[in-house]
């Protein structure tokens, strides 16, 4: 009876390790620790947080313990006595003194790292980070590729209207790829306000202050999927603009850059496309336009066009979305406005992106304008913009800069 | 703590407050009065309010974070919570409870009849309603309230700012000059009105305390009132201090706001180390340890604050030197800390201890600021803290050591001073229910963050990634829990001053010092003849 | 306090907040001179001394050029040079090119930044567009000069410095 009690209690065990193994595999519900990384910093920045609260636990232990002791014994209900000492000059220079001694201890390592953290000389890659409100954009200098990440969760997801995916907010349309056992370089900047670039498995976190340009550097030991967040509040969408860090061997890295479009590529397929551009249908362009609408405009012009005025205006009867002409409504969405949080999408959407979001903006919420906006009248704003320009020579240049 | 004997002032005068009749004599009483018990009792009032109101917002933030997914708010409106749950518990809740409490035990522990300049105390409190008032309008502006968390980092604060901003600059000064006025208010007092014999070393360490907050307060409120100006410049007035496009810094920013910052959180903690000096001795039935060092150690924290701010800004790229000096700074500060700490172990130790409720509420405190210390110094390490940074890790370090920590003192305090005050006994039953399901719910709330922040959760996000559900669903049952669990502490408070019993003498077996030698209620007018100190 | 020692002390008040009041003004000054002789902010003294200090010629360090466009100002603005390698006091000359793609007038400020940050006082910019305002007509374009060399005394353990550059709209400020 005892042994097969026995040989069932192992049989659980095995099948709940197993099982739990494969809960587990890919995110930890209940994390309780800090990453390990794979990363020298990151290995580094783990120990650290292990000595100093290993450190932190045995004086805690050791200070409650007198403490539960006393609590226990030195009551008056057990018929305790006072005693009516209250100073003692010699302990209180020991226990001075000794935290003194721990600190010195904790700090040496903590320095060790830091000087490490600083060094970033000697990089074979370097990436240019641009925090906006409410993406990054990757550039990668040495290797003219440049492209914006943003959020590809669904909006349906986050209002609760769809189940939520494994990645929920942690996934991107375009994640960042970086080789493995290179090290890397990252220059960090913001394009508005004050963002912070943290990939914890990395041990990056730097702030993109606007501006101001600041670097951090890190060597990938392993190959895998890196997910991190914006981790400086950043307005609306903070919450909203993950980062995603795939680092491949270095084969694999290269044939990724071999196959990105570099820069100049890419605009000229926004400006001169080889193949000419169809028109699309209301249904179409208005299914489309609400998906995209929804994710990068309705922050801040709600997704019922309301807006949150006086900052984000109400596009729900305004005249740049019901009146003439459009290519007003056009050029606002290719070139922002000046001066203002609207930003120019016109290098992170394509020209079917805007027609689709122009025409929703101009349909939806009982706007009814009925107007289509076709991928071509995108492209004839861009062109207009991109007429070739006139060189002059009016640099205001000197000294004392 | 001092032990002093006095002699009962047998020539104080009995009469009550100057209250006309009706309603209107009514608020013409609490309006023009320059009694330091009024005052203390209405700065007491507010921090009620304003508790309950900063309270309702944290909950309307759990709310939100019970699960992942947008489910009752936008992440405006949710910005806009966590930015006025932080100005609102400090500046609302914190600074006017302490006041208070400064205002009614200052001058009876240290034998004076009042505050050295009645008048301003009155003006001083009387700003903060005013300054409130314009502070939560701004949530009816249109473009909504303040959104861009209590430290208003610039440019989201200057460019990408909401236009009720200016109000929320102008509610700032507003509250700044009250701490400033009340606490010139509070060192003349200290230094000129102390009875005769009552040397600076035999005061008691709330008082002590509150003498040095004080000085801080003196210290950095002028800076915040800089920064917030500057800000309002950059809106308004086409300056550039924190814009890189006419030669300015958003880190400048970072820089003035923090040198007020960190010291500010010393002044919401100095005064909470004060009133566990001096809860703790009264239920030990032992004289507080190591006075002296007590006193040392308070100024050496003090002086530190002011060396330590950057520590809020490891990762924005200042130079490693930088970072070192502030690293090393900031580890210091656990040294006097941890004099405190063991000081008041000492105190328990071999003392015949009771277990009352202000009693229960010091011990937590001394637990739990105890474990909000221990992440403070993990915090301090700057390779460790580029992982901590902006996460959950820091939320639940500062909430631990404002919660059990600053908030729990606070609690300690009013159920130590109710029965003199209002000479009735709070309902003690009714006390222990409050503490216990606080410290649970407490620990319940705030210990899971630390999870969330290791795990990678960052910080002013109204909606995560499913692998932190788990313990943001732990962590916002704990606040419901905790939230309403406050009512019973209003319950009781209200109870007591309208239909308590009355206290008998000695209202705490081993409470000494000058305030206990008067009647509970003390005199409305105590100490028109100052005591004699041994 | 006597009539006349309250009078002494009012007036003392008085004065020091006058003053105070003078001083804040007079910071604009102070501030000025103490950045340009401690070099802070990018802000660097005129250093013609090239031939003083010499070429060190025994180390190269790579300087990159990055350009960004804050809050996505509608110019093309990059840099026709993304990196050179220099000694250490030796000059060199490049451009960045900066087209307005509107129809419109418009005026932009160049800020630049150096990382690491302990470089930033050992470029020594004998031309350069930066902190200048630059206006052009909608559809112009044109290089704007840059003419730097590295201080000698530049830290050994730097190899490599980044002066990144990020261009503000500043029409009607």
């Amino acid at each position: 009876m005892r042994n097969r009690l026995f040989s069932l209690r192992q049989l659980c065990i095995a099948v709940f390790a197993t099982l739990s193994q494969i809960a587990w595999a890919e995110t930890d519900n209940w994390q309780l620790n800090m990453f390990k990384g794979v990363t020298p910093l990151s290995k580094d920045m783990y120990d650290l947080h292990m000595i100093a609260m290993i450190v932190c636990a045995v004086i805690g232990v050791i200070v409650f313990g007198v403490m539960i002791y006393s609590l226990i014994h030195h009551r008056k209900s057990k018929g305790y006595q006072a005693a009516h000492f209250h100073d003692n000059l010699k302990l209180e220079i020991v226990w001075s003194v000794i935290p003194f001694i721990i600190l010195v201890v904790l700090a040496i390592p903590a320095t060790k790292i830091l000087m490490r953290m600083d060094d970033s000389r000697d990089a074979d890659i370097t990436i240019k980070v641009v925090g906006s409100q409410w993406k990054w954009q990757y550039q990668y200098l040495d290797q003219g590729i440049s492209y914006y990440s943003n959020l590809s969760t669904p909006y349906a997801q986050i209002q609760n209207t769809q189940d939520k995916s494994q990645w929920y907010l942690l996934e991107v349309d375009k994640p960042l790829v970086l080789p493995v056992h290179k090290k890397i370089r990252f220059l960090v900047t913001s394009n508005d306000v004050v963002h912070s670039w943290w990939v914890p498995e990395l041990g990056i976190k730097r702030d993109a202050i606007p501006g101001f340009m600041h670097e951090a550097w890190a060597i990938i030991n392993e190959p895998g999927t890196y997910r991190g967040q914006c981790a400086e509040l950043c307005g609306i969408n903070h919450g909203f603009m993950p980062i995603v860090v795939n680092a491949l061997d270095e084969q694999a890295f290269n044939q990724w850059v071999q196959a990105q479009p570099k820069v100049e590529d890419e605009y000229a397929a926004q400006t001169a496309p080889t193949v000419p551009l169809k028109d699309l249908s209301y249904e179409t362009l208005m299914a489309k336009g609400k998906d995209k609408y929804e994710q990068i405009c309705g922050a801040c012009h709600k997704p019922d066009g309301t807006g949150i005025p006086p900052m984000f205006p109400a596009l729900k009867g305004s005249s740049v979305a019901v009146g003439k002409p459009i290519s007003r409504h056009i050029e606002m969405i290719l070139n922002g406005i000046s001066g203002t949080a609207m930003q120019a999408y016109k290098d992170q959407l394509t020209n079917e992106d805007i027609a689709s979001i122009a025409t929703y903006e101009r349909n939806a919420w009982g706007n009814n304008t009925g107007d289509l906006v076709q991928p071509k009248d995108v492209l004839a704003v861009r062109q207009s913009n991109g007429q070739a320009p006139k060189m002059v020579n009016k640099v205001q240049a000197g000294g004392l800069r | 703590m001092s032990q002093s004997m006095a002699h009962h002032a047998a020539h104080d005068e009995h009469h009550g407050p100057a209250q006309g009749k009706g309603v209107f004599g009514f608020i013409k009483r609490w309006l023009f009065t320059t009694n330091h018990k009024d005052i203390g009792t209405l700065y007491l009032w507010l921090a009620m309010t304003s508790f309950f109101l900063a309270g309702a917002m944290a909950l309307v933030i759990r709310a939100e974070l019970f699960e992942p997914g947008l489910q009752f708010v936008n992440p405006n409106f949710f910005n806009q919570m966590t930015t006025m749950h932080g100005l609102i518990m400090l500046f609302g809740v914190v600074m006017p409870a302490f006041t208070g409490m400064a205002n009614w035990q200052i001058p009876m522990m240290i034998g004076a009849p009042d505050m050295a300049l009645p008048r301003l105390n009155n003006w001083s409190f009387w700003l903060l309603p005013f300054a409130f008032a314009l502070l939560l309008s701004t949530m009816f502006h249109s473009g909504g309230g303040p959104n861009f968390g209590w430290t208003m980092y610039a440019p989201l604060s200057t460019k990408y700012a909401p236009a009720s901003t200016d109000f929320m600059i102008f509610s700032v000064h507003m509250m700044g000059l009250s701490s400033i006025m009340g606490s010139i208010n509070i060192i003349a007092t200290i230094l000129n009105l102390r009875a005769p014999g009552m040397n600076l070393m035999k005061m008691p360490m709330f008082v002590w305390t509150w003498l040095i907050t004080a000085f801080l307060l003196i210290a950095i409120m002028p800076v915040l009132a800089g920064a917030v100006t500057m800000m309002l410049a950059d809106r308004h007035f086409g300056t550039s201090f924190f814009d890189a496009a006419g030669g300015g810094d958003p880190i400048l920013f970072q820089h003035v706001f923090w040198f007020f910052g960190h010291p500010e959180v010393y002044v919401l903690v100095l005064p909470a180390f004060g009133v566990i000096s001096e809860v703790i001795p009264t239920f030990s039935r032992k004289p507080l340890f190591g006075y002296h060092f007590m006193v040392y150690a308070t100024v050496s924290i003090a002086a530190l604050s002011f060396i330590v701010w950057a520590h809020h800004m490891f990762t924005t790229g200042i130079p490693l030197g930088a970072e070192l000096f502030f690293m090393y700074t900031t580890m210091l500060i656990a040294v006097p800390t941890g004099i405190k700490v063991f000081n008041w172990v000492s105190t328990m130790f071999k003392g015949a201890m009771t277990f009352e409720t202000p009693m229960l509420f010091a011990i937590a405190f001394v637990f739990l600021f105890t474990i909000g210390g221990f992440t403070g110094l993990m915090l301090a390490l700057v390779p460790a803290d580029y992982q901590y940074q902006d996460t959950y890790f820091v939320v639940g370090h500062f909430h631990y050591v404002l919660v059990p920590g600053v908030i729990f003192s606070l609690f300690a305090a009013t159920y130590y001073w109710l029965p003199k005050w209002t000479g009735k006994r709070y309902n003690e039953c009714l006390g222990k229910w409050h503490f216990w399901l606080s410290v649970i719910s407490v620990n319940i709330t705030f210990f899971p963050m630390h999870f969330l922040g290791l795990a990678g959760m960052p910080r002013r996000i109204p909606d995560y990634a499913l692998q932190f559900t788990n313990f943001n669903m732990v962590a916002s049952v704990g606040a419901f829990i905790f939230g309403f669990s406050q009512l019973l502490f209003l319950y009781n408070v209200i109870h007591t001053v309208r239909k308590g019993k009355k206290v008998e003498e000695p209202v705490w077996e081993g409470a000494h010092g000058l305030e206990w030698t008067l009647s509970s209620p003390p005199p409305y007018h105590s100490f028109t003849e100052p005591p004699e100190v041994k | 306090m006597s009539m006349s020692k309250q009078t002494r002390l009012v007036s003392l008040l008085f004065g020091v907040v006058v003053f105070m009041f003078g001083f804040g003004f007079a910071l604009v000054p102070i501030y000025n001179s103490l950045c340009k002789t401690l070099g802070i902010n990018g802000k660097v003294t005129q250093d013609n001394s090239q031939a003083a200090s010499g070429v060190d010629m025994s180390r190269e360090v790579t300087v990159e050029f990055v350009a960004t466009n804050s809050a996505a100002v509608p110019w093309a603005f990059y840099p026709n040079v993304t990196k050179v390698k220099l000694h250490p006091g030796e000059s060199t000359r490049l451009s960045f090119y900066a087209e307005n793609k509107t129809n419109f007038p418009m005026t932009v400020q160049a800020i630049p930044s150096v990382t690491p940050g302990l470089a930033a006082k050992y470029i020594k910019k004998t031309e350069c567009f930066c902190f200048a305002r630059q206006t052009l007509k909608g559809h112009e374009a044109m290089d704007m000069p840059l003419i730097f060399h590295l201080d000698p005394a530049l830290p050994s353990k730097i190899s490599t410095v980044t002066l990144a550059y990020t261009l503000f709209d500043v029409t009607g400020r």
